[in-house]
């Protein structure tokens, strides 16, 4: 039985060989059907893989809410009356962090921080990093890892204590060749003590999606960056200077759980807006923004699955089309197999294993394309793709699946043909 | 299907043909009884056939003749059981063929009938030897034994040196030996020609015929319809056919006089 199946599929793979060109043609059409799917899943799973990387390293539990400088079109109005002799005043402020911290419910930290760019150094060497300003619940709320030493602790923020947790690009570039642990650090003119490195957050993608170096920060405690720099900042460029003044510039919620976000998020929102008249804070929420990606990602899945749909509809067009020539071409033969002995059961397996030759070898080379192309664009375009085995195995297995529903018919045709009007056929 | 056991074949094979002793009678194998077919066409019904019946023995070598609507190429699909009949029976070994279905039907072509037809129905993309295995094949004889089997009838009807060669690069002859010897490999109860030489130059056909002759002397079954009454001659009865009736039986050239008369209805 095994060996008649055997000797169908090599009398069919025979047939097809037979006529080369017009076999490769047929098969383009669930070729480029299959390797179009398969290249376009894995780029946008690798798309979609990569945002939602990003929105995770924000925490999802977590709601942050950020300074914004406001518009020119707000400053004009508005923003006008903020402006005094020190510059622009906007921002989140410690009264925003209190009032969160005190009125919402479902919250499982709050954290402020303050972030400025200084110029940082050891002896000779410097760097300009972020300098940001945080209590030890910063922890918490973001993905960072101590490498050695400690943290920020709160006694650090009761004593204002001038001491430093720096990142890894920080310690490179500052300490390439020693311990930084208890060395002092110069930080806009301060003198900070080394308590404790952070492990490199950056890896493969080393800009954050604000675009700022993740590795390339020191953090001291907010209370002595209150103390020692104050609340303005002053900024150069091209000739002019400007001066703004921002107490906080990012406040991270936590929620209790995944649950809570979207009320934590909701109430974080209506506080804001109360507190702040001009347009110069914008709450980001990772899980919204993850439920955006998953929301785009089922969409281009939808829209893959109509593309994939209709492109293998008329690859198994094209391939019943051939089949159904074929079968007129091949009447002769078919009559003298019928005469010969051959009944109607193996008229249709030798057209469905043609058809299902044609189909699943278009398959395989679409596959192989389909998984080629991903590398490709990921070499030359600097995207992430991911192929996913099981979409590969669906493609392949609709292609298969193609040449059963089209070859079907093609070969009841060939079987359902009388001996008699076949053997008589020119 | 019950498919009723036949004897050995060979056995009789040796007893029959020409030299068959006078008043031994062989086992008929074929019977035809009463057939009728009609077509419709439109609104009339053609009888093609209307009222056939006879007899074949072992190791017999019939003839059908008749000119062209006499109702020849009707009877022929009726006897290669390619198609059933209106009314009437139809015995090959023993089964009715006009009771069985299309799967037993084509079993009963595989094991019972050889074909050889006039343009020799040759699978192009097939080899020698793969052609002649097409029968075996489909009666699921193991690859091995139909490769074997293959051989010995190729090398039997003298293609023994061009079994690897594709149809189209043998002769007309060639590809009627290949033909021939595809009708002979699954060891049939019959041999149906149909005008087994009407591609083929006249030297060709006479080796072609010569060919048959002597499968006959090996006790093996043959009909063929043919129009030209010399290459009828050869058969030991002509049946003539005219308006889808028997018009007469009588002995051919072959005919081992005083053997036997077949019966007339």
């Amino acid at each position: 039985m095994f060996t008649t199946f055997l000797r169908t599929v090599a009398l069919g793979v025979r047939s097809l060989l037979l006529h080369k060109l017009r076999s490769f043609l047929t098969m383009l059409g669930i070729l480029f059907g299959v390797a179009s799917v398969v290249a376009m899943l894995a780029i946008g799973e690798g798309a979609s893989e990569e945002a939602q990387a990003k929105f995770l390293e924000l925490g999802s539990t977590n709601v942050i809410a950020r300074s914004r400088k406001p518009s020119a079109d707000s400053d004009s109005s508005a923003g006008m009356a903020a402006r005094n002799a020190r510059g622009v005043i906007y921002g989140l402020t410690f009264k925003d962090l209190d009032v969160i911290r005190g009125t919402i419910s479902g919250v499982e930290r709050v954290v402020g921080v303050r972030s400025v760019l200084k110029p940082t150094a050891h002896g000779s060497r410097n760097v300009e990093a972020r300098l940001s300003g945080t209590t030890e619940d910063f922890l918490d709320v973001a993905r960072v890892e101590i490498d050695r030493g400690r943290f920020l602790t709160t006694s650090d923020n009761l004593r204002r204590a001038n001491v430093t947790v720096i990142g890894e690009e920080v310690r490179r570039q500052l300490f390439p060749f020693e311990d930084p642990i208890a060395k002092h650090i110069a930080i806009g003119g301060e003198s900070f003590e080394v308590v404790g490195t952070m492990r490199s957050r950056g890896g493969a993608s080393e800009k954050n999606f604000e675009g700022s170096d993740e590795d390339k920060v020191c953090f001291i405690p907010l209370a002595t960056m209150e103390t020692r720099f104050g609340f303005i900042d002053m900024q150069r460029s091209a000739g002019s200077r400007s001066t703004e003044q921002v107490e906080l510039h990012e406040v991270r919620v936590r929620a209790l759980s995944l649950d809570a976000v979207p009320d934590v998020a909701q109430a974080v929102r209506d506080v804001l807006k109360r507190l702040h008249e001009k347009d110069d804070v914008e709450v980001i929420v990772p899980l919204e923004l993850l439920r955006t990606v998953e929301e785009q990602k089922r969409i281009w899945k939808a829209v893959l699955a109509a593309i994939a749909g209709i492109s293998l509809l008329v690859g198994g067009i094209g391939v019943m089309n051939v089949m159904l020539a074929t079968v007129t071409e091949r009447t002769r033969e078919i009559g003298v197999r019928r005469a010969l002995g051959a009944k109607k059961r193996h008229v249709i397996s030798q057209f469905l294993v043609e058809t299902l030759g044609l189909s699943t070898a278009g398959g395989a080379i679409g596959v192989f394309l389909g998984i080629a192309i991903p590398f490709v664009v990921e070499h030359y375009a600097d995207m992430k793709t991911v192929v996913r085995w099981d979409a590969v195995g669906l493609a392949f297995g609709i292609s298969a699946l193609v040449g059963v529903v089209f070859g079907l018919y093609p070969a009841m045709r060939a079987a359902s043909m009388d001996p008699v009007e076949a053997l008589r056929h020119e | 299907m019950a498919v009723s056991e036949l004897g050995d074949r060979t056995d009789n094979a040796a007893s029959a043909g020409g030299s068959a002793p006078h008043g031994e009678e062989r086992p008929v194998i074929l019977e035809a009884r009463d057939i009728r077919r009609s077509y419709r066409m439109g609104d009339t019904v053609v009888h093609a056939l209307d009222g056939v019946s006879f007899q074949v023995r072992q190791g017999d070598y019939w003839a059908i003749m008749g000119q062209s609507g006499s109702g020849k190429s009707t009877l022929l699909n009726l006897l290669g059981c390619l198609d059933r009949p209106t009314e009437g029976a139809y015995l090959l070994g023993g089964d009715d063929v006009a009771q069985l279905d299309d799967d037993d039907l084509a079993e009963i072509r595989g094991q019972r009938l050889g074909f050889i037809f006039q343009s020799f129905n040759l699978i192009l993309q097939l080899t020698v030897l793969e052609n002649i295995e097409v029968p075996l094949f489909y009666q699921g004889i193991p690859a091995r034994e139909a490769r074997e089997r293959a051989q010995r009838y190729a090398e039997l009807v003298g293609l023994g040196g061009r079994t690897h060669h594709r149809p189209l690069e043998l002769s007309g002859g060639q590809q009627q030996r290949v033909a021939i010897a595809r009708a002979l490999v699954n060891e049939p109860l019959v041999i149906l020609a149909d005008e087994a030489t009407g591609n083929l130059d006249s030297a060709t056909g006479r080796e072609i015929l010569g060919l048959l002759d002597q499968l006959h002397l090996q006790g093996r079954t043959i009909i063929m319809v043919t129009h030209d009454p010399n290459i009828a001659n050869r058969a030991e009865w002509v049946l003539r056919l005219k308006d889808g009736k028997i018009d007469r039986i009588e002995p051919g050239g072959k005919h081992p006089e005083g053997v036997r008369t077949p019966e007339r209805h």
